[in-house]
């Protein structure tokens, strides 16, 4: 068991150098960068020095005059010494203005991801125990369609719906026109009334795979052999629901589980953006389309970091779940 | 689902002929036609089918029927008031020097107040000046015998393009048409005045006329020998009934310096104002057709002309309607037509994504499952890190890559379905490697390799094939998914461009509040397409998997 996790512990460092890599790479490649733009603009002040002078000192203050791989080292060694840098496009470090946004796409992602297990597992729970009925047919055509649910176009329907419509949520933002007003009850009622239409986009969006997850292997199990036995002993069928074939459906949910970690800390990129929520996922899109290198690569490696903990996590788990796994 | 309720007693009267245990009695159908059989059987699949074929034939054979062309734009005729001219009454005094005499403002304000006082003489710089008032409000002033200036609230105006007039000609014609005016004649036939307070003007009216009715009613100079006759609008005109001046105390100006006002519109403002009509119609000497309003502006004393036209302006969200069932967008573009055009846009690139991932991915997958070992490894790392590397966030840093660029939005699309077919195959590749692994220790392989076939032979004849089912869920289902990520980066600006419809930017129109709030018929069909299609195939994704998967259909 040891050496297995030391090997893949290897093996995802190596994996993250080569993604860091490829996203360093990219950046470096963007042919307009966020440099470019801010020559441009500084040299356009009057009486300022010329665009390629401008270009040049920006450029060696922020290393970009270096080769790409000899720039990529220097970031790697930054990087691993705990200097992620200034972000470019919000003029702070890069930790703080991270450290600043975690919480909220932390909170409202964890939020939507307990709503749609709790939702969920019932359902698709509901749906395998009673395949081919009504209930059925229903759950997986509303799961299905919650996969087929464009984020943006519910978002926009929500937003017609109970912004314009009925006036009960702000349309963007995370806090009101009269935020200082208020108290710390009334700030904190107004963070979450601003969070209720995200969040419930969050949970409609993530609802469907993991019903249907569920479903898939609920099935699954209701299908094996033990469960045969369970019902041929003549135990009551909930007792052969919920004790036998639950408990062995949680396995594979343990993958679901981990493999929504990085989402949790990311943040929903397009969730975010749509409500303009001041989460990781906005401020990304943000740094992202602006061409803030050190916020993106900041951000980037993170997320790679936290997708190949959790992948090992899934893993390590799996084996602690399921015996079978830890033998083979 | 056992098949026996369904066997007709038809059938089972013919199949009665063979013994028991004939095979004939079991109708044995080819995989295919089982697979089909299980697939028809699933509802949501039927209707997920129908979802896919309707929308296909919406986006491929509607655009062809359509009338008009995906870029196609509409215009409409919006009215635009523009002002005109205005029209301000003179109501004090206006000084005109004789031609070489010199009547400056101090004179003027020195005449001014002789005639005020009704002296009719004045002194001035040791000049002495005579006041004569030949008319009523005309004041010919003189010096030494020599008339130096006359004072009036009428001005003379001549018709655009003749020569300024003679001195005397305007004295001449004043005090005609001052004393006419005072004796209250009604000789020309002036611009009929309709019931609505309408003048009418037409163009090319009997001058000749019009000139002989004025003589007729006595309302005729003499100047220099030459007899003129004259209206009650106040236009002068000679013998051949041809207008040689306007006598008014209306001043028109044009608020256009590159405008002249013709002559008879001229008359017609005039006559509209003394009647009080608010309308003019005038039908220009071109033949077009123009209405003029005029208003009063009680502050400023000016008569306001603002002529109505109609222009021609892209017919920009314009409501449902017979010719546009969903209106039209913020380009003036039938919106049916594009939501048709987007559709086809939408499904093309999904199945061009779909088709390279899948290309890839049995390539890398059948050689990685096929030939292990170190190869098996290096391809599987190369998938760990695709699996690792954040696929959005990517595809936004590329999409705004190619913004700063200004690609071609053609060039631009074909981009964007490369990136998304790269970023996409690891996961086939997975899933081919892993079918492949457990199919390449079963018998029929080994046979293969015992009746010594070759390797590319072996995979893509033997190996392949038993892929299928798998790989055809799989896609199926990637191709719901792909129409989605495609129709979020369009949506964001980052996919499909204009001019090319896509779903996803044209639900982009809501980034504007006022259309989300305002033009449902913009945004909401082409939200419903969008999630139409991708129900579609993932209702036949689900549908094939279960039919594929004789276990899952018990």
């Amino acid at each position: 068991m040891r050496t297995y996790i030391v090997k893949r512990i290897g093996i995802s460092v190596i994996i993250l150098l080569c993604v860091t890599f490829i996203i360093y790479g990219l950046m470096r490649a963007l042919p307009q960068s966020y440099v470019e733009t801010m020559a441009m603009q500084l040299s356009q002040a009057p009486g300022a020095k010329s665009f390629d002078e401008w270009m040049a000192q920006l450029n060696a203050q922020y290393g970009l005059d270096l080769p790409m791989p000899i720039g990529y080292v220097t970031w790697l060694g930054d990087f691993l010494t705990g200097n992620f840098g200034d972000s470019w496009k919000f003029n702070v470090p890069v930790i703080t203005e991270f450290a600043n946004t975690i919480g909220i796409s932390f909170a409202m992602g964890g939020i939507a991801f307990v709503l749609s297990t709790v939702i969920a597992v019932p359902l698709g729970i509901l749906a395998a125990t009673h395949q081919y009925s009504k209930s059925d047919y229903i759950i997986s055509a509303l799961a299905l369609a919650g996969i087929s649910l464009p984020t943006f176009f519910f978002a926009t329907l929500l937003k017609l719906i109970f912004s314009v419509g009925l006036g009960w949520f702000d349309l963007y933002g995370l806090m009101g026109r009269d935020f200082a007003q208020l108290d710390a009850v009334g700030q904190v009622l107004d963070m979450i009334n601003h969070m209720i239409m995200p969040v419930v986009t969050l949970t409609v969006i993530q609802i469907g795979s993991l019903m249907r997850y569920t479903r898939t292997n609920m099935l699954e199990v209701l299908n094996a052999d033990y469960i045969r036995t369970a019902r041929t002993k003549g135990l009551p069928e909930s007792k052969v629901i919920y004790k036998h074939a639950f408990r062995n459906t949680l396995i594979p949910l343990v993958t679901v589980i981990g493999g929504s970690l990085p989402g949790l800390f990311s943040g929903a990129l397009i969730t975010e953006t749509l409500f303009m929520i001041p989460g990781t996922g906005y401020t990304s899109y943000q740094a992202m389309t602006g061409g803030d290198i050190p916020y993106t690569m900041f951000f980037l490696t993170f997320i790679a970091i936290i997708t190949l903990l959790s992948n090992l996590l899934t893993d390590i788990l799996y084996a602690v779940v399921d015996p079978r796994v830890r033998i083979s | 689902m056992s098949n026996d309720k369904n066997v007709k007693p038809a059938d089972q009267a013919e199949e009665q002929e063979y013994s028991l245990n004939d095979d004939r009695r079991v109708r044995v159908l080819s995989p295919g036609a089982l697979i089909a059989k299980r697939f028809f059987r699933n509802r949501l699949a039927v209707v997920g089918l129908v979802i896919l074929v309707a929308m296909f034939v919406f986006s491929f054979i509607g655009g062809l029927v359509s009338p008009y062309g995906q870029d196609q734009t509409f215009s409409t005729t919006t009215q635009l008031n523009t002002q005109y001219a205005g029209i301000t009454e003179t109501s004090s005094l206006r000084y005109n020097a004789a031609p070489g005499a010199e009547f400056g403002a101090l004179v003027q304000s020195s005449a001014n107040t002789a005639i005020n006082s009704g002296a009719t003489s004045f002194e001035r710089n040791g000049v002495s000046y005579t006041i004569e008032s030949p008319a009523s409000d005309l004041y010919v002033i003189s010096s030494g015998g020599q008339v130096v200036a006359y004072a009036s609230t009428n001005v003379v105006s001549v018709p655009s393009g003749s020569q300024a007039l003679p001195f005397d000609f305007q004295i001449a014609a004043i005090t005609a048409i001052s004393n006419a005016s005072a004796t209250e004649d009604t000789g020309a036939d002036a611009p009929e005045v309709t019931e609505d307070g309408t003048v009418v003007v037409e163009e090319g009216g009997d001058a000749a006329a019009d000139a002989a009715d004025a003589q007729a009613a006595g309302n005729t100079f003499t100047v220099d020998g030459q007899t003129y006759s004259f209206d009650d609008s106040g236009n002068v005109m000679d013998a051949s009934g041809t207008i040689v001046a306007m006598v008014s105390p209306f001043v028109i100006s044009a608020s256009d310096g590159n405008t002249a006002i013709p002559d008879d519109l001229r008359t017609a403002l005039l006559t509209a104002i003394e009647v009080d009509a608010s309308e003019v119609d005038y039908t220009a000497a071109d033949g077009s057709e123009h209405t003029y309003t005029i208003t009063y502006d009680a502050y400023s004393r000016v008569y306001n002309v603002t002529e109505t036209t109609s222009n021609m302006v892209y017919d920009r969200y314009a409501s449902p309607s017979p010719e546009h069932w969903l209106g039209t967008d913020g380009n003036g573009m039938d919106m049916l037509t594009r939501l048709m055009y987007g559709g086809r846009v939408s499904l093309i690139i999904g199945f061009i994504v779909v088709f390279i991932a899948a290309g890839l991915g049995v390539i890398m997958g059948g050689i990685s499952g096929y030939f292990g070992g170190w190869v098996d490894n290096l391809i599987m790392r190369i998938v760990d890190i695709f699996y690792c590397l954040p696929s959005m966030p990517i595809i936004i840093i590329l999409g705004s890559a190619m913004d700063a660029m200004r690609l071609d939005p053609w060039v631009r699309m074909i981009y964007l379905m490369l990136i998304l077919g790269f970023l996409s195959w690891p996961s086939i590749a997975r899933l081919v490697r892993g079918q492949i692994l457990s199919l390449r220790e079963q018998e029929f392989m080994l046979a293969t390799e015992a009746t010594g076939i070759s390797v590319p032979h072996r995979i893509i004849r033997h190996l392949i094939p038993n892929v299928m089912p798998q790989l055809i869920v799989s896609c199926t289902m990637s191709l719901g998914s792909t129409i989605i990520m495609e129709a979020t980066l369009s949506f964001l600006g980052l996919g499909v461009k204009f001019p090319f419809a896509s779903w996803g930017n044209i639900i982009s129109d809501v980034n504007n509040a006022f259309v989300m709030t305002n033009y449902w018929f913009i945004w909401i069909p082409a939200g419903i397409c969008l999630m139409l299609a991708v129900l579609g195939f993932n209702f036949v994704g689900d549908g094939l998997r279960d039919a594929f998967d004789p276990k899952m259909n018990r």
